[in-house]
């Protein structure tokens, strides 16, 4: 195994410690529950879109580091976007943590910017639910559902 | 070549476990992981496997395997015989009064669904009452809950204390005429928990109740002696006590094997089929359709002879010293909280740390070279009960030295490190 200070990189300790935008959003316009059955994370992600952009964006919850840190990354990562924008930065996210173990980090999409530090993800794969647990959540707020399970 | 089908051996009496040399009996346990000797506090989940039972499923393979029950060549008895000695080892060893009450199964699981099937079908109506308690794997809660959603039955549950200890006066109180089964484990797999199983069986027999042990979690750690437990029905795991997964045992009292319907059809379990009848065979074979996993019941049978080389009460004494041993060094371990703390306890330190997150203490844990359990364990009643959704789970093999614990509690210290 590499160091695993690769998956626990100081970006995403600082993250779980001082999770950003861990609230509630009293007038969502989106809202859905997330969990993780296999390790007991759950995650209620809120959204508020105006004219098609997301302007503000939260979740609360309770997960392990990994997860913490990507809801918490994320948040400030789709500020400003739209949903079709949100779905392509997921899909270049969810390339990078499942990406084969021997090519970790090496086509990291320039617009995934400070998630690239999820990158070690990708060689531990029982994490890769719970970096993604958020973002499935984000999406399913975005499109009306309100329940989303990793499993 | 003879019958490989060898004595039972019996351990010396007095002697303590020799772990030292038990332990180089185990392939695995002499490797690094993340160059890190391994710590393996996984057994709840599975055990690890002595060379002895390596060597008889491959013996099995390489000298003597064909099916069993039919041909009159001769590897076919020298299987059939080896196989039919596992069954008489799985007696010896659990107490039964007849290998006709040994069902080989694939495992718990399936043990506990035919019971649930088979017998719970014909014998649980509408109105009946299925009695479980608080601390069940899911093995033991589902397929009742499929009985009793299907014959319009009630699952009802005992609860459980602070400590994981299954309140009695409540199991006695929900217990009624109406309670056609009731069904719990001997040892908790979540928490440690060793439920009083004699006492239990006792007072849900008064009430005219058919009681099913679940001893997944007991059988490897504790002696047991079916017939003096009380019960109607025993089900455990190959894999969890030394030898191979996709093997395991239902006991179940003959009257009641009898009278129950067979569970699935096929080869094996007739005695002749026409397209107008057919006639189910004897006990064991009618619930046992289909070619088994042959060799699997022969390496579960070397197994239960290797623990029974051991002695089941210097295993129980062995683990029981560790168990405490590891109990008084985790909770130095500042922020740390056992789940589970019941004054009978067998093989299982559940804990929580505050402020991280059972995941990654896992994560951290690995990277130091020991293997415990992170999640709900298949108990997913058990973590809303603690209001908690997972835990951090060290499980005892008899192959766990005081040692083993000591290094856990040193990479406690790497998980303090790196989220405290």
């Amino acid at each position: 195994m590499s160091d695993l200070r690769e998956l626990y990189q100081e970006v995403i300790l600082d993250h779980t410690k001082k999770p950003r935008n861990k609230r509630v959003i009293a007038d969502a316009t989106g809202q859905s529950h997330g969990v993780n059955p296999l390790c007991g994370d759950k995650a209620t992600v809120y959204v508020k879109v105006e004219d098609g952009r997301v302007v503000d964006v939260s979740f609360d919850g309770q997960g392990c580091s990994i997860s913490t840190a990507s809801a918490s990354m994320m948040t400030e990562a789709v500020r400003g976007k739209t949903a079709a924008e949100v779905e392509t930065l997921f899909e270049r996210f969810h390339a990078l943590v499942t990406a084969p173990s021997d090519q970790a980090g090496q086509n990291a999409a320039p617009e995934l910017g400070k998630l690239a530090v999820f990158s070690g993800v990708c060689e531990f794969p029982v994490r890769v639910k719970c970096a993604s647990l958020p973002w499935h959540t984000l999406k399913a707020a975005l499109t009306g559902d309100d329940a989303v399970s990793t499993e | 070549m003879s019958a490989p089908v060898p004595a039972p051996s019996v351990a010396p009496a007095g002697l303590a476990l020799d772990v030292a040399a038990l332990r180089a009996e185990f392939p695995v346990l002499r490797q690094r992981v993340h160059g890190k000797p391994l710590v393996f506090l996984d057994s709840a989940a599975s055990a690890q496997k002595p060379q002895v039972v390596i060597d008889a499923e491959r013996r099995c393979y390489e000298e003597y395997y064909a099916n069993i029950h039919r041909g009159v060549h001769k590897l076919s008895q020298l299987s059939t015989e080896a196989y039919e000695g596992a069954r008489e080892d799985v007696r010896r060893f659990i107490g039964a009064a007849s290998t006709k009450e040994v069902i080989f199964t694939r495992g718990t699981t399936e043990s506990i669904n035919l019971v649930a099937q088979a017998w719970g079908r014909k014998n649980v109506g509408p109105g009946d009452e299925v009695l479980i308690t608080a601390l069940e794997h899911h093995s033991n809660i589902v397929p009742w809950q499929m009985l009793c959603e299907e014959r319009h039955a009630k699952l009802k549950v005992a609860p459980i204390d602070d400590r994981g200890v299954v309140i009695l006066e409540e199991f006695e109180k929900q217990l009624s005429v109406r309670t056609k089964m009731c069904a719990f484990s001997h040892v908790s797999n979540a928490l440690g928990t060793v439920n009083p199983v004699k006492q239990m069986t006792a007072m849900a027999k008064k009430r005219g109740a058919v009681v099913l042990v679940d001893g997944a979690q007991a059988m490897p750690r504790i002696p047991l002696d079916v017939q003096d437990v009380g019960c109607d029905f025993y089900a455990f795991s190959g894999h969890k006590a030394y030898g191979p997964s996709g093997i395991g045992v239902l006991w179940g009292r003959r009257e009641l094997l009898q009278a129950m319907p067979p569970w699935q059809g096929g080869g094996d379990m007739i005695l002749s089929v026409s397209f107008g009848k057919t006639l189910y065979n004897e006990l064991p074979y009618k619930f046992e359709a289909g070619t088994p996993n042959i060799a699997g019941g022969i390496a579960l049978g070397a197994a239960i002879r290797w623990l029974e080389s051991k002695g089941m009460e210097r295993i129980l004494a062995h683990e029981d010293a560790v168990l405490r041993y590891g109990t008084q060094q985790l909770l130095k371990v500042p922020g740390l909280t056992l789940v589970g703390t019941s004054p009978e306890k067998a093989g299982v330190l559940s804990f929580v740390l505050a402020g991280i997150h059972p995941h990654d203490i896992g994560q951290v844990l690995d990277a130091e070279g020991v293997a415990i359990r992170t999640g709900h364990h298949c108990a997913q009643p058990v973590m809303d009960r603690f209001g908690i959704p997972a835990t951090a789970r060290a499980s005892l093999g008899v192959y766990n030295t005081n040692e083993d614990l000591d290094a856990l509690v040193r990479a406690l210290g790497k998980v303090r490190e790196m989220f405290g």
